[in-house]
């Protein structure tokens, strides 16, 4: 046997690369653009659209804009759009009629709110214990600095308006109607028949009715249910209302959550021995709410686009302020440029909340 | 073993016995319930008597004196306030009909190219969808409004091929007036739809038993389209158009959308195809890749695959959601007021404004929005019991 008579291969010829034209920039562009004569078709149309819109709104929007002035005049000659609205009516897009010295109580209330809210929505956070003891009591400080009283200068609810009634109305009945939510939900799994009864009523009713409606009742219909030397301002009124309609929806959320818990749980709790109450509260519920956390986002969305619906009953949050300001003859004309700002609130607020939420779902989400 | 013992022996007190506890929380409930209901009642009637009201439906037969710019049925300002509200009632199902068969389209359109492969096309599927579902619906309705009523004025019309015209009182376009021998036309389709019907269910049938397929494209169209067709040229054609005619001040002949629908129609299209699209993107996601795969491995084609194995399992999946989506356009359809088409809600305000009897009109609203959601939902629950998977 010589050593000439090597015919076979003793070791593993190494991978070869992948051909250049299936990796990195190039491959990306063939496999997701130009797989077949349809996609570069497509492809090529996606260009052309995006070349038909994108830069004229560039153009619109910054480069031909206006920025200063007093009044819709000073765009006169500019072709873009004319935002000078922006810098004199910034305050009441943010704050309605909300004094205009005390609208630092309002920015502490939203800065506060950061601290508030991250102990519930990251787990890891250092203090996490301790923040959520601060988590309760924010409804309180918030409710004080917005409000007033104990030292503080009163401002009647009447007074709030723009942006910050959005987010107060919206923030006020995801909060409130969360207990109310939890108690529709344990109500509509009892086994007592009138309790069960009167959850599913309550709930189908206003799952399938429209809000307006419910603003309407609000506006017109509670100061006629109530003795008429309990009189409210609408804007308590409407947090009611919308408190109500939102813990229908919160029910189904947690009814959701609820319905995903294993039942050896509830089995695991009787056998320690604890009663229903007891065993809601410390086994069931902690776990059914953090599955429900993604669809009490989604239901935050929802209400807080619809919080705009109170411009029906004459309250001027940012939408009916920006719909009056346009029917101003110093601001007439510029319908488009005030939505496409109160467009974009809504959207960055909505948007971002989304992101998170989506986040979360598939955190959670271990089936897969 | 006492403790035991003990929980036993007390279990007749009212406190530990889970019946006797269940009973009592109840009465508490239906009491409560009750206590609340008599309370707001007797509160209510102090209230009335005091503006001099009376609760009751009569007023629903005294004269409107309002104007409704779109009536499907008659109506003028002598009709009655019961009329008036089943005008604004037909509204909002014309404008809910509408928007439901579009907003379908685009939905199920917009959802499939969020899937597709082409990166442009998905991302600007996505691009849609989140740009207009993080947007209120209100804030669109106003927007779009905004928008058409910013058209010229009716002399300056926008015209396409001068048959449409557009300006700041609508769209306008031409009216389908029908001639003696239509019906004829119209009855052969019909006749034509119903056999079609039968002979694919036939054709399916034979192809479940034997595998042997059947042209059934070409003849149902044949059928549907082909006789009458020419039926409709073999009677000279008995349908012609009331074209719109520019007159001084506004149009005669035709038909108009006032702009007030066609800003809410677009912008419920647009709000609810985005999250139709979602939907469908899940629903067709949630089937199995396996699925897919076994197709392709028994040889069906790609289109073949979609229609015959993917959407099927996928509907099942979507139909559940669709049905709230479509719940959603119905009662969203009430932001209508902002732009002032006269839906339910719009007439029942004006009503309301006329004759003060707010607890009726809203009574009324929540009778007919809940009757709606309920007739929708089991319209579909029969639908998704058509198509559920049959266990074996």
């Amino acid at each position: 046997m010589t050593e000439g008579f090597h015919r076979t291969q003793t070791e593993m010829i190494p991978n070869r690369a992948a051909p250049a034209s299936s990796v990195g920039i190039v491959g990306w562009v063939r496999t997701n653009l130009l797989s077949s004569w349809v996609n570069v078709g497509l492809t090529l149309l996606g260009f052309y659209l995006i070349w038909l819109v994108v830069p004229p709104l560039l153009m619109w929007a910054f480069f031909d804009a206006t920025y200063i002035g007093t009044d819709r005049f000073a765009c006169a000659g500019a072709s873009g759009a004319c935002w000078v609205f922006l810098d004199q009516r910034i305050g009441q897009f943010l704050y309605g009629f909300y004094p205009s010295d005390q609208t630092w109580r309002v920015n502490i209330a939203l800065f506060l709110l950061i601290p508030a809210l991250a102990p519930l929505l990251f787990d890891s956070l250092p203090f996490a214990k301790y923040g959520r003891w601060f988590s309760l009591a924010y409804p309180f400080i918030a409710t004080f600095l917005l409000i007033g009283g104990f030292g503080l200068e009163e401002i009647p609810t009447n007074k709030f308006g723009g942006f910050m009634l959005n987010i107060t109305v919206g923030l006020s009945g995801i909060f409130l109607s969360l207990p109310v939510g939890i108690l529709l939900a344990l109500g509509r799994r009892s086994q007592l028949p009138f309790v069960r009864i009167f959850c599913i009523g309550f709930i189908e009713v206003f799952r399938g009715v429209p809000l307006i409606t419910m603003m309407f009742t609000a506006a017109m219909l509670l100061p006629l249910f109530l003795p008429p030397q309990f009189s409210m301002d609408l804007v308590v009124r409407v947090i009611i209302v919308v408190t109500a309609f939102a813990s229908a929806y919160m029910a189904e959320v947690i009814r959701g959550g609820l319905a995903g818990i294993d039942r050896g749980q509830y089995e695991a709790a009787q056998a320690l021995g604890l009663g229903y109450w007891k065993s809601m509260l410390l086994i069931i519920l902690p776990q059914a709410l953090k599955y429900s956390i993604p669809g009490i986002v989604n239901t935050f969305i929802a209400l807080f686009k619809d919080t705009t619906l109170v411009i029906v009953i004459g309250l001027f949050d940012i939408l009916n302020i920006g719909r009056s300001m346009v029917a101003n003859p110093d601001w007439m004309g510029l319908g488009i440029e005030t939505y496409a700002i109160i467009a974009v609130s809504f959207f960055t607020v909505c948007f971002s909340i989304s992101r998170y939420s989506l986040g979360l779902e598939r955190r959670l989400d271990t089936s897969r | 073993m006492t403790d035991t013992q003990k929980s036993e022996s007390s279990s007749g007190s009212i406190w530990t016995n889970e019946r006797a506890r269940g009973i009592v929380s109840q009465v508490l409930l239906v009491g409560g319930v009750i206590a609340v209901v008599w309370f707001l009642v007797s509160n209510t009637n102090t209230n009335l008597e005091k503006v001099g009201l009376e609760l009751g439906f009569g007023f629903l037969a005294d004269q409107a004196f309002f104007e409704i710019n779109q009536n499907l049925i008659e109506y003028s300002s002598t009709s009655t306030f019961g009329r008036a509200l089943l005008v604004g009632l037909l509204n909002t199902l014309l404008v809910s009909v509408l928007g439901i068969i579009t907003a379908t389209i685009v939905g199920f359109v917009m959802g499939v190219l969020r899937l597709s492969s082409n990166w442009m096309v998905s991302r600007m599927a996505g691009v849609y969808v989140e740009g207009i579902r993080n947007v209120p619906l209100l804030l669109q309705i106003i927007f779009w409004w905004t928008i058409l009523s910013g058209l010229p004025r009716v002399a300056n019309s926008l015209s396409i091929g001068n048959a449409i015209y557009l300006n700041n009182r609508g769209v306008r376009f031409p009216a389908p007036v029908m001639e003696p021998g239509m019906g004829f036309v119209i009855v052969t389709a019909i006749i034509g739809l119903m056999v079609a019907m039968i002979i694919s269910g036939w054709a399916t049938r034979r192809r479940v038993a034997t595998g042997q397929g059947f042209p059934i494209i070409w003849i149902n169209l044949l059928l549907i389209f082909m006789f009458p067709v020419l039926l409709f040229l073999m009677l000279g054609r008995p349908l012609s158009f009331d074209m719109p005619v520019p007159g001084r001040f506004n149009f005669s002949g035709g038909i108009n959308i006032t702009p007030e629908l066609v800003a809410l129609w677009w912008a419920l299209t647009l709000y609810t195809g985005s999250f139709i699209a979602e939907t469908v993107r899940a629903g067709i996601l949630a089937v199995s890749r396996g699925q897919t795969e076994a197709a392709y491995a028994l040889g069906l084609p790609p289109g073949l695959t979609m229609r015959k194995v993917v959407i099927p399992q996928a509907l099942r999946v979507i139909v559940p959601p669709l049905t709230s989506q479509y719940l959603n356009l119905t009662k969203n359809s009430s932001l209508a007021i902002v732009v002032g088409y006269q839906d339910l809600v719009s007439v029942g305000n004006t009503v309301l404004n006329q004759s003060g009897h707010s607890i009726e009109i809203v009574a009324i609203w929540l009778v007919v929005y809940l009757s709606l959601s309920l007739a929708t939902s089991a319209f579909m629950n029969w639908y998704n019991s058509r198509i559920a998977l049959v266990e074996q």
